[in-house]
């Protein structure tokens, strides 16, 4: 009876160490950067590859947030990803309602027009949404940015709510429309409210892919005013290459929203895609 | 209870006028009518667009091109050695990268499946490397491939990977394994997620069956998980390869195709051009050979799945 106990000890140290080495490769560039971030200048060369720094400090955060255009590139930011994450869910509800409940002629080829948008490489539309925006004045515009993100991200979240709303028993909106209630205001007060989960879920994963967009971004803003978080770090860097404790500082700041909505839609992600699994 | 109600709705449906029955015969495309607009507009007109510019002479600062060219792009391309080098580069890219993502993915998912103390804590730290924006993956591993403030230099020299602690993404023959390792340490959780959402679902009498019979773990893994995991693999891994290929965002941060051409990979390089050398003509004839590529790759694998599927 030894032998299968001590195996089993052994495998679980074996199980845990893996973890901890995965979990020390996960956290490590994070906790780096956190540590540059509060690393006062004077110490940051002399104690380059040490832990902690001997002394940290709040002087970059302070300097970030007090002297340069960071706070308005991350106002930018969040109104960005933001408002693609409400237009997304509000047009991905109604198509993801449609693809559940309708058979309509068309179907097939509204399935497919979605997919060939998951398919060709995006960075092809780069030069010519440039040309398409400019005459429009939606070149250095935050509303041209939403518009671009929301195009991108509608076909993935129509599939992800299609499969929130397949959860719901058709039944709840065939009882409503029998009590003489239209298919339309159904959706509304009693469909919607039992998706909140697929809309958070919407919401989240949404709000990531806005905030992280670097390429589109960068093409089609060239103004401060109107620069997004990843343009002005990335114009920051190549301006201010020396100042490692400001960048990671900012580098930080921008680590805050994304965090937030991982942990919004984390617990969803596996159980999301269970779910689809085992439909098949 | 029924045939009244049933009766009403007949007598209720003879009733409605013609308007309504439109309204009824509409209402599917009303809903989905945003997101037919949107992704009209603002992605299949810009891809036909595109597809034009490969044939014409398109420079923003040139108030006089535009006109049509024919081929001359691509016979330019045909010549221009960096992108034949950014061809060599893209397969090291995306086979490295997808590989190791694979393979680093499923054993983590393999430690998540089963229930432990801590676990749910655990799976939330592993898996947050997967929301950091790109942008900022790259940023944070070029600073930690920077001798100045990042320890990994010194870290690989004291292990005698390099024999002194310098940058490898200034050097010509190691650049491509920096945004290499931002990838891979990125796109790990990817894996994880999809693999253990697929390891979930494979019911857990299978493996106490194969336990009474004598089954060790790894018969259990080759027999039960891999032949299960096979088809979520093979898609996984088909669809991120394509993604992988095209992502350009790690290689535009961290080293930006440099040095020398030694990193940039198609889809950096089509950025490039309509970005830096602002010829959107160009870009474009890039964008569609890559185009072509794609189609090629995704075909041959239609090809490979159906003669694999004859056999058995």
């Amino acid at each position: 009876m030894m032998a299968p106990a001590l195996r089993r000890g052994s495998y679980w140290t074996l199980h845990y160490g893996l973890l901890a080495i995965y979990l020390f490769v996960a956290l490590f560039p994070l906790f780096w950067l956190l540590k540059v971030s509060v690393t006062p200048n004077d110490l940051l060369y002399s104690e380059g590859i040490r832990l902690w720094p001997s002394r940290a400090t709040l002087e970059h955060f302070r300097f970030v947030l007090a002297h340069s255009d960071f706070p308005l590139f991350f106002r930018n930011s969040v109104i960005v990803s933001a408002g693609t994450a409400i237009a997304v869910a509000i047009i991905a509800s109604l198509s993801g309602y449609a693809m559940s409940r309708f058979q309509f002629r068309g179907k097939f080829w509204f399935i497919g027009l979605m997919l060939i948008t998951q398919m060709f490489p995006l960075v092809m539309l780069v030069a010519p949404i440039f040309k398409m925006f400019s005459p429009l004045g939606l070149t250095n515009s935050l509303t041209g940015l939403i518009i671009v993100y929301t195009a991108f991200n509608v076909p993935f979240a129509t599939f992800l709510m299609q499969s929130f709303f397949d959860g719901i028993p058709k039944e709840l909106e065939e009882a409503a429309s029998i009590d003489g209630a239209s298919r339309f205001r159904a959706f509304r007060q009693i469909i919607l409210p039992l998706t909140l989960p697929g809309i958070a879920a919407t919401l989240g994963f949404v709000f990531t892919a806005a905030w992280s967009e670097l390429l589109f971004a960068l093409m089609l803003i060239s103004k401060t005013d109107a620069s997004t978080f990843p343009v002005g770090l990335l114009s920051f860097v190549s301006k201010f290459s020396v100042d490692f404790g400001q960048m990671m500082a900012a580098g930080v700041l921008a680590l805050i929203p994304a965090c937030l909505s991982f942990l919004l839609i984390q617990r969803y992600l596996v159980q999301g895609l269970t779910a689809g699994a085992v439909k098949g | 209870m029924t045939t009244t109600s049933w009766n009403r709705d007949a007598v209720r449906r003879s009733a409605t006028p013609m308007r309504r029955r439109l309204a009824r015969v509409a209402e599917p495309y009303l809903y989905i009518a945003p997101t037919v607009i949107l992704i009209v507009l603002i992605m299949l007109v810009p891809l036909v667009i595109g597809l034009s510019y490969a044939f014409r002479d398109i420079q923003l600062l040139d108030p006089f091109s535009g006109g049509f060219i024919g081929l001359d792009h691509f016979r330019t391309l045909w010549t221009d050695e960096s992108f034949w080098q950014a061809m060599k580069n893209t397969v090291l890219w995306t086979f490295a990268s997808v590989a190791l993502q694979f393979l680093f993915g499923l054993i983590l998912a393999q430690l998540l499946n089963r229930p432990f103390p801590g676990r749910p804590v655990i799976q939330a730290l592993v898996f947050l490397p997967w929301a950091v924006p790109s942008f900022l993956s790259g940023l944070d591993w070029a600073w930690m491939f920077n001798p100045v403030v990042g320890p990994l230099p010194h870290w690989l020299a004291a292990v005698g990977i390099l024999s002194s602690p310098e940058n490898i993404l200034s050097d010509p023959d190691l650049a491509m394994w920096g945004p290499i390792c931002a990838n891979v340490w990125w796109g790990i959780p990817f894996f994880a997620i999809t693999l253990l959402a697929a390891l979930q679902s494979i019911p857990s009498d299978m493996y106490e069956a194969a336990a009474i019979d004598g089954a060790g773990p790894w018969q259990r893994f080759t027999r039960i998980t891999l032949p299960f995991l096979a088809p979520t693999i093979a898609i996984t891994v088909l669809l991120r390869t394509v993604w992988v290929a095209n992502f350009a965002d790690l290689i535009v941060v961290m080293t930006n195709g440099g040095p020398a051409d030694r990193t940039q990979i198609i889809s950096s390089y089509i950025f490039t051009q309509a970005f830096r050398q602002l010829d959107f003509g160009y870009a474009s004839a890039i964008a569609v050979v890559l185009l072509v590529l794609l189609l090629l790759y995704s075909f041959a694998i239609l090809v490979l799945r159906q003669a694999m599927r004859i056999p058995s």
